[in-house]
C-alpha cells in the first residue's frame, strides 16, 4: 500500500481512476456540510476576532481602528489577571478532582455487587440536571444559615463556611457542584475499565499483586487513553467555565453590572469576556480576550497532548 | 493456594466478606451524597415555606404544597419558555442528525485522500472555546439581521459539531466493511448505503447523540443570553435564572421550577438509559 502510494507520488500528478474519482467527490461532499461549518463558524470569526482585537467596536458603528490599544489596556488591567487566576484555579484543583472521583465510582461500579445498575444510575442522574437548575439547587444546599450541607455538617459538629459569600469559598462551592456531576466521565471510565481483560488481572494475582498494585500497574496503564481523552474534554469545559459561574455569581451581588461575584472570585475568564462584549459593547477589547484565550487553548491543549502522548499507553489495544 | 502479605492470618473467605462489605459500604454512602441533594431539590419543592427554614432539617414534607406547581404557571409564563426551548433543542437535534453520520461516513467508510487529513482538523477545533467565536459570530448574525431569532442557536448544527461527529466516528468505524463493500458491488449508491444501511447500524450512537443534543440545547444559558433579547423568546434557562433573581429566598417555588425543569430530562434519561449509556461507551480515547 505504501509503495504504491509512494510510486504514484513520484509520478506525480497522475490520473485517478474513474473508481477513485467517484469516491473523492462523494467523500467531498459527504463532509461538505463540515467543511462549510468549519469556514464560516471556524476560520472565518476567528479571523475577524484577531481583526476586530484591534480596533474600537461596538456592533453598531464600523470598526475603528485603534492597533495595540486593547492589549496595552488588558496587560494593565486586575481584572484581567483576576480572571486568568480564577480560570486557573479552577482547573488545577477542579479537573484532578473531577477525574479522580469520577475514576474510583467507576472503579467503584467495576466490583463484583449486586444492584450495580441502580448504583450507576444514581451516580449518574446528577448529570442530567440542568446546569441552571443545578445552580439554584447548590445556591440552596450550600446556604451558610438553612442549606442543608452546613445542616448536617453540624450534626458532625463542625460550623460549615459562609460557602457563597466567602471569597475563599465560592470556588470551592462550584467544585463542590461539578463534582457532583461527573457521571459522564464516570461512564466513560466505567467502559474503559470493562474493556480490560480480565486474564491480566488474574495473572497479576498469580504472580502475587495486591489490588492496589493491580490497579496501578494493569489498570491505569491499560485505559491511559480514556484518562486522556477524560482529561482534554475536562481542560476543554474548564477553559469555557460559565454557565454554573454566571448564575451563582448574579445572585451574590445583584446591583452590580459586573457580576464576579465576592470580591470578584467567580469572576472566570468566560465571564469576564462575555460582560466587557455584551454588558459593556466593547467587542474590540472583548476580541483581543478571546485572542489570548485561543493562545492559550492551543499552547495549553498541544503541551497537554505532547505529554500526555508520552504516557499514553496504546499498545495493549 | 497462596495469599499475599499481610493478610496471612485471616481466611480468603473472611478477606472476601471484608472486602464486599467494604464494596457496599461505600456505593451506600456515594449514593446517599449523590441523591441527597436530588432529593433536597424535589422535596423542597413541595416544603411548607415556613418549614423550610427550620433549624432541623424536614426530610419528608408535611404539609405537602403540590399547588406549588401550578404556582410556578402563575408566576411564569412556563409555556412559552417550554415551547422556545423545544425548539433550541429539537432543531438542533435533526441537524446534528443530518450532518454527523454523513461526515462520520465519509471519514471511515469511504476510501478517499481527504478524510485522514480532515479527522485531526476536526479533533483540532474540538478543543477552541466558543468564547473565541462569539463575538465575530454575534455581530455576523446581527448584520444578517438574526438577533432575536432562534437562527443562531440552531442553524450551526446542521454543519455538524466536532464532539458528535467524533462519537459518530468512533461508532462507524467499528462497523464492518464487508457489508457496505457487498451493497457497493450490488450497485447501490452511497447515500442509501448510509440511510438504509449505516443508520439503521448505528441506533444505540445515534440515540446518545440525540439525547446528548437534546440536553445541551434544553441547558445552554450562554447562547439564549446573546441572542434572544425579547421575553417572549426566553427559554427555560434565562426564564428561571431571572425568577432566580426576582424571587430570591422563595426556595419552594425556585426548587419547583428547577425540578419542573429537570423532570422531562430524567424521564428522556430512564427511557433511552440502556442505548445511551451504551453509546456514551464507544468514546474510549482519541484515536
Amino acid at each position: 500500500m505504501n509503495l504504491t502510494a509512494r510510486e504514484k507520488s513520484k509520478k506525480g500528478k497522475q490520473k485517478m481512476s474513474r473508481m477513485e474519482k467517484r469516491f473523492f467527490r462523494i467523500g467531498l461532499l459527504f463532509v461538505s456540510p463540515w467543511i462549510i461549518g468549519f469556514l464560516c463558524f471556524q476560520i472565518f470569526p476567528i479571523c475577524s476576532a484577531l481583526y476586530y482585537s484591534f480596533t474600537d467596536y461596538n456592533v453598531f458603528q464600523p470598526a475603528k481602528w485603534v492597533g495595540l490599544k486593547n492589549y496595552i489596556q488588558l496587560f494593565k488591567n486586575d481584572l484581567f489577571y483576576k480572571s486568568l487566576q480564577n480560570t486557573l484555579y479552577v482547573t488545577v484543583i477542579g479537573l484532578p478532582l473531577g477525574l479522580v472521583v469520577s475514576l474510583s465510582l467507576a472503579t467503584l461500579l467495576n466490583q463484583q455487587a449486586k444492584g450495580l445498575r441502580v448504583f450507576r444510575t444514581l451516580f449518574y442522574l446528577p448529570t442530567v440536571v440542568p446546569v441552571v437548575a443545578s445552580a439554584m439547587l447548590f445556591l440552596w444546599v450550600l446556604n451558610p444559615e438553612y442549606g442543608l450541607l452546613n445542616n448536617l455538617l453540624s450534626l458532625l459538629g463542625i460550623k460549615g463556611p459562609s460557602w457563597l459569600s466567602d471569597p475563599n469559598y465560592t470556588k470551592l462551592s462550584l467544585l463542590i457542584m461539578d463534582v457532583w456531576r461527573c457521571g459522564q466521565t464516570m461512564i466513560i471510565f466505567l467502559s474503559a475499565l470493562k474493556a480490560v481483560p480480565p486474564s491480566l488481572y488474574e495473572a497479576a494475582q498469580l504472580d502475587g499483586a495486591g489490588p492496589v498494585k493491580r490497579f496501578f500497574k494493569i489498570t491505569l496503564p491499560y485505559i491511559s487513553p480514556t484518562i486522556q481523552f477524560n482529561m482534554i474534554m475536562g481542560l476543554i469545559g474548564y477553559f469555557q467555565y460559565f454557565t454554573q459561574a454566571f448564575v451563582f455569581a448574579s445572585v451574590s451581588q445583584q446591583q452590580q453590572t459586573i457580576t464576579g461575584g465576592p470580591k470578584n472570585s467567580l469572576l472566570f475568564y468566560s465571564l469576564y469576556l462575555y460582560q466587557q462584549g455584551f454588558s459593556y459593547l466593547k467587542m474590540g477589547y472583548a476580541s483581543a480576550m478571546a485572542i489570548i484565550l485561543f493562545v492559550i487553548v492551543m499552547i495549553v491543549s498541544f503541551f497537554a497532548l505532547r505529554i500526555s502522548e508520552k504516557r499514553v499507553n496504546y499498545d495493549v489495544e | 493456594m497462596e495469599d499475599t502479605g499481610k493478610s496471612e492470618f485471616i481466611s480468603p473467605k473472611l478477606r472476601k466478606g471484608i472486602q464486599k462489605f467494604f464494596v457496599y459500604f461505600l456505593l451506600a454512602l456515594f449514593s446517599f451524597l449523590f441523591f441527597v441533594p436530588f432529593y433536597w431539590m424535589v422535596t423542597t419543592a413541595i416544603k411548607d415555606p415556613n418549614k423550610i427554614f427550620a433549624s432541623t432539617p424536614q426530610w419528608i414534607p408535611n404539609p405537602a404544597h403540590w399547588e406549588n406547581f401550578s404556582e410556578i404557571f402563575r408566576r411564569m409564563p412556563l409555556f412559552t419558555y417550554i415551547k422556545n426551548t423545544l425548539v433550541v433543542a429539537v432543531l438542533p437535534v435533526i441537524g446534528q442528525m443530518l450532518a454527523a453520520p454523513m461526515i462520520a461516513y465519509s471519514l471511515t467508510k469511504i476510501p478517499w485522500k481527504g478524510s485522514k487529513y480532515i479527522f485531526p482538523l476536526i479533533l483540532a477545533t474540538m478543543m477552541v472555546p466558543w468564547q473565541v467565536t462569539q463575538v465575530p459570530l454575534y455581530s455576523t448574525w446581527s448584520k444578517l439581521g438574526l438577533i432575536n431569532t432562534f437562527v443562531p442557536l440552531c442553524l450551526p448544527a446542521f454543519f455538524g459539531a466536532p464532539y458528535y461527529i467524533y462519537l459518530m466516528r468512533q461508532f462507524v468505524k467499528g462497523l464492518p466493511d464487508s457489508v457496505i463493500e457487498a451493497a457497493r458491488i450490488d450497485g447501490a449508491g452511497e447515500f442509501r448505503i448510509l440511510y438504509t444501511l449505516v443508520y439503521p447500524m448505528c441506533k444505540p450512537v445515534i440515540t446518545t447523540i440525540m439525547v446528548l443534543v437534546f440536553i445541551s440545547g434544553w441547558n445552554d444559558l450562554n447562547g439564549p443570553l446573546l441572542y434572544l433579547q425579547d421575553s417572549a423568546k426566553y427559554t427555560l434557562s434565562i426564564g428561571l435564572q431571572m425568577f432566580l433573581t426576582s424571587a430570591r429566598q422563595e426556595w419552594d417555588l425556585l426548587m419547583t421550577a428547577s425540578t419542573m425543569f429537570t423532570i422531562p430530562l430524567v424521564v428522556i434519561f430512564f427511557l433511552a438509559q440502556k442505548q445511551f449509556i451504551g453509546g456514551i461507551s464507544t468514546t474510549s480515547g482519541l484515536k
